[in-house]
């Protein structure tokens, strides 16, 4: 099963490398990371998502726990929650293609953001699982290049991850 | 404000001097180390001071083992210096042997200057990056005025919680002489991503009571936790309060007395045939600062099928990490087990005398297969056991027990009784060849008058026999009990029980003259033999107070260590002998 975990960790250098070795260690693997300070400068949000049955993520959880730097976490996928994720991407746009691309990036409430005569550059926010659509929708021959932020999730309601 | 009277009091130090003060502020008796470039002002502060004993020995990973045995005997943290680049990773070995066996360690490694960092300096590594798998955690210095306040950390970090060794990484600029700044040394700290369990929960330990009083054939499994975390009369206590049997880990033994009668003996792949059987067939399990580690469970889809498993450890992480718990209790061992025995009053009950006789009953026949018997030869070989029974003779069961890894290993810990903890030294977790001699360096630092043998065999002990030089430096008289089974025998074992007796690789040619080695170092040597020699020697060996004696023991290079578990089986599948298994 597919889980958002979100970290709030001390925002000092090495912190990161030892979230990622612990994964590359344990032999877990990481599908999306991203990661920035907050509001308070010495802190850092780091989301990423990962696969595994309830036992595997109880103990990655747990081993995250244990680093010194993470001060609190989350299974953002325990609850209800909003999740999404930047997507730029370059797709061919000539001729007749360009009204359809077009059409596409509204249907997908998307915004076209550079434009030349044969490519479209294109946002899109939303849940991974859109983004993919969108992909699967223009085609992937079409594509030229795409970036995408890595997951970012916030539980719904009042529940906050802070100090 | 600080008033003009409060800053003129504060001290200026160099980074160097503030690394010094900081290891005397923490009562560091010991820091074993070897010096190099980038610690240098490091060690010209500690030349000036007295406080701080600095021991050289001959290589960096015998640092960390030495400082790990001074750890290990006395629980207090072992303190570690080297130098940047190969004097670093030089203790990455150490290192891990100490985070598997959660060992408090502070190792300052020097560092390039900060502006070469990066640049491939001459003896540059990135020891942080290099360690971060094998230690609890690590700092690096970036600004010599926050020296007081990491050194506070690590030593904090080190000691609490779950111990484990603790890096920190100190660029040679951050220590230069003429850069002065106030140094106070912290009386607390307070780390809001870092706050280990204090107490287990009243509810589960209430509960955990509640099924130690229905339990039938129960056990308690005691391990390195009970010995680390100072549970060892708690323990004794709440065993001897219920009468239920005790078996103890390899890490664990000393943590129940070893010669108690209601003691079954070490469990897991060497363990005793009772210890493995009341362990199979019990309905509850007392885990106590244990890991259930694949040493222990053999195939843990097979483990102790009608078992509910009670489990207490400092470590969220150690529990349901390969056996499900039924019962999990997070605290410290000797809380909980206070907390237990108080829970224990107020219930007021006692466990089922019919029922735990009836067990007690089976263990007995159990114990009747005595699965620690060994043929001896009449005129041949003497056998490693009993090299290790004569040890044990010899010392009155009273030794501080360092060992090697390997078979030797495992007759000393199912040979020898201990009957207190922090007496049986050895890397459990790792599995270290070299680190018997040193870590017995460690304890009779820590114990000058403390009688201290490495039992080591020749392929072990060749991996640290540079430190009789260290020996040699500060008299240390430990004494060498080498068991010369001219293999490395463990190896063997394996390629003639899975391997078709083929010894790729396991047998050792040219050994050295131990005994002459011995001597070319300054120390005693004996070779014995035959087994009519055997205490003689050793009583002679001992009598030795104030020397180092290597004794060369040749024994059966064809024996094997029974019991041993037989793969993938369950805990009670066993070989007992070459021929006989369960
Ligand atoms: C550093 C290291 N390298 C390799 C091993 C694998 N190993 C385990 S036991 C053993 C043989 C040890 O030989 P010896 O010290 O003579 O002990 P014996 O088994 O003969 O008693 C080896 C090579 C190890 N544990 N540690
Ligand atoms: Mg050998």
């Amino acid at each position: 099963m597919r889980r958002i975990i979100s970290i709030l960790m001390e925002n000092e250098p090495g912190a990161l490398s030892r979230v990622i070795g612990l994964f590359s260690q344990r032999g877990y693997n990481i599908d999306t990371l991203s990661v920035a300070p907050t509001e308070d400068k010495t802190l850092s949000r780091l989301t990423l998502t990962t696969f595994g049955d309830d036992l595997k993520i109880e103990q990655i959880t747990k081993h995250l726990n244990k680093l010194i730097e993470v001060v609190k976490l989350v299974d953002l996928t325990e609850g209800a929650h909003i999740e999404r994720e930047l997507m730029l991407i370059k797709v061919k746009a000539t001729g007749a293609q360009r009204a359809e691309v077009k059409r596409s990036v509204d249907i997908f409430r998307g915004q076209i953001v550079d434009v030349t005569s044969t490519v479209y550059t294109i946002q899109l926010t939303g849940a991974s699982d859109k983004l993919d659509a969108f992909i699967g929708a223009i085609g992937e021959t079409q594509v030229l290049e795409v970036v995408r932020s890595g997951v970012s999730g916030i539980s719904r309601g009042e529940k906050v991850l802070s100090l | 404000m600080h008033s003009d009277l409060e800053v003129a009091t504060v001290e200026m130090l160099s980074g160097a001097e503030m690394v010094v003060r900081a290891l005397q502020d923490e009562g560091v008796e010991y820091i074993f180390g070897y010096p190099g470039g980038s610690v240098l002002h490091i060690y010209d502060a500690l030349f000036q001071q007295e406080k701080v004993n600095h021991i050289l020995v001959r290589h960096e990973q015998a640092a960390t083992h030495a400082a790990d045995g001074y750890a290990r005997a006395t629980g207090k943290p072992g303190v570690v210096m080297v130098t940047s680049g190969p004097g670093a990773t030089n203790a990455i070995t150490g290192l891990a042997t100490a985070f598997m066996d959660s060992i408090p360690m502070v190792v300052l490694s020097g560092q390039v200057r900060s502006d070469w960092i990066g640049d491939d300096a001459f003896q540059e590594t990135d020891m942080i990056g290099v360690s971060r798998p094998v230690v609890k955690h690590s700092f690096m210095v970036r600004d010599a005025k926050d020296i007081p306040e990491i050194m506070k950390k690590a030593f904090y970090i080190a000691t609490t919680g779950r111990p484990g060794p603790v890096l920190v990484d100190i660029p040679k600029d951050q220590t230069a002489p003429n850069v002065k700044n106030p140094y106070e040394y912290p009386k607390k700290v307070k780390m809001r991503s870092y706050a280990p369990v204090s107490r287990g929960h009243s509810g589960q330990i209430r509960k955990a009571v509640e099924e130690l009083m229905k339990a039938k054939r129960p056990v308690i499994y005691a391990g390195g936790g009970v010995v680390q975390g100072e549970g060892s009369e708690l323990l004794t206590r709440l065993a001897h309060r219920l009468n239920f049997p005790v078996t103890n880990t390899l890490m664990g033994l000393g943590g129940f007395p070893g010669t108690d009668k209601q003691n079954v003996g070490m469990l897991g792949m060497h363990g005793t045939y009772e210890a493995n059987m009341t362990m199979h067939n019990s309905d509850v399990i007392l885990a106590v600062g244990a890991r259930l580690d694949d040493r222990v469970t053999n195939n843990v889809k097979k483990f102790c099928p009608g078992a509910k498993i009670i489990h207490i450890d400092i470590d969220p992480a150690t529990i349901s990490k390969n056996v499900m718990a039924h019962i999990p209790i997070v605290g410290p061992v000797d809380q909980v087990l206070e907390e237990m025995l108080a829970a224990l009053d107020e219930h007021g009950g006692e466990p089922d005398q019919k029922a735990l006789e009836r067990w007690w009953e089976e263990i007995a026949g159990w114990r009747k297969v005595h699965g620690m018997r060994y043929e001896t030869n009449e005129d041949g070989p003497m056998k490693p056991q009993q090299v290790v029974e004569a040890l044990y003779k010899a010392t009155q069961g009273d030794a501080y027990v360092t060992s090697d890894v390997g078979q030797h290993q495992m007759f000393a810990a199912q040979y020898y009784q201990y009957d207190k903890p922090r007496r049986w030294i050895n890397s459990g977790g790792l599995g270290t060849m070299g680190f018997g001699l040193p870590a017995a360096m460690g304890v009779q630092f820590a114990f000058p008058e403390a009688t201290v043998a490495c039992v080591t065999g020749e392929g072990s002990i060749q991996m640290n026999i540079q430190e009789l030089s260290t020996c040699l430096q500060y008299g240390l008289p430990v004494k060498i009990i080498n068991i010369n089974n001219q293999a490395l025998g463990m190896v063997r074992q394996w390629q003639d029980m899975q391997y078709g007796g083929r010894h790729s690789q396991s047998y050792m040619e040219s050994l050295p003259d131990f005994v002459a080695l011995a001597e070319a170092y300054g120390h005693v040597g004996m070779k014995v033999t035959k087994f009519e020699d055997l205490e003689g020697a050793m009583n002679e060996a001992f009598a030795l107070k104030d020397r180092l004696v290597f004794m060369d023991i040749y024994v059966d290079p064809t024996e094997h260590v029974y019991p041993m578990q037989i793969a993938d089986g369950s805990m009670r599948d066993m070989w007992l002998s070459k021929t006989e298994r369960t």
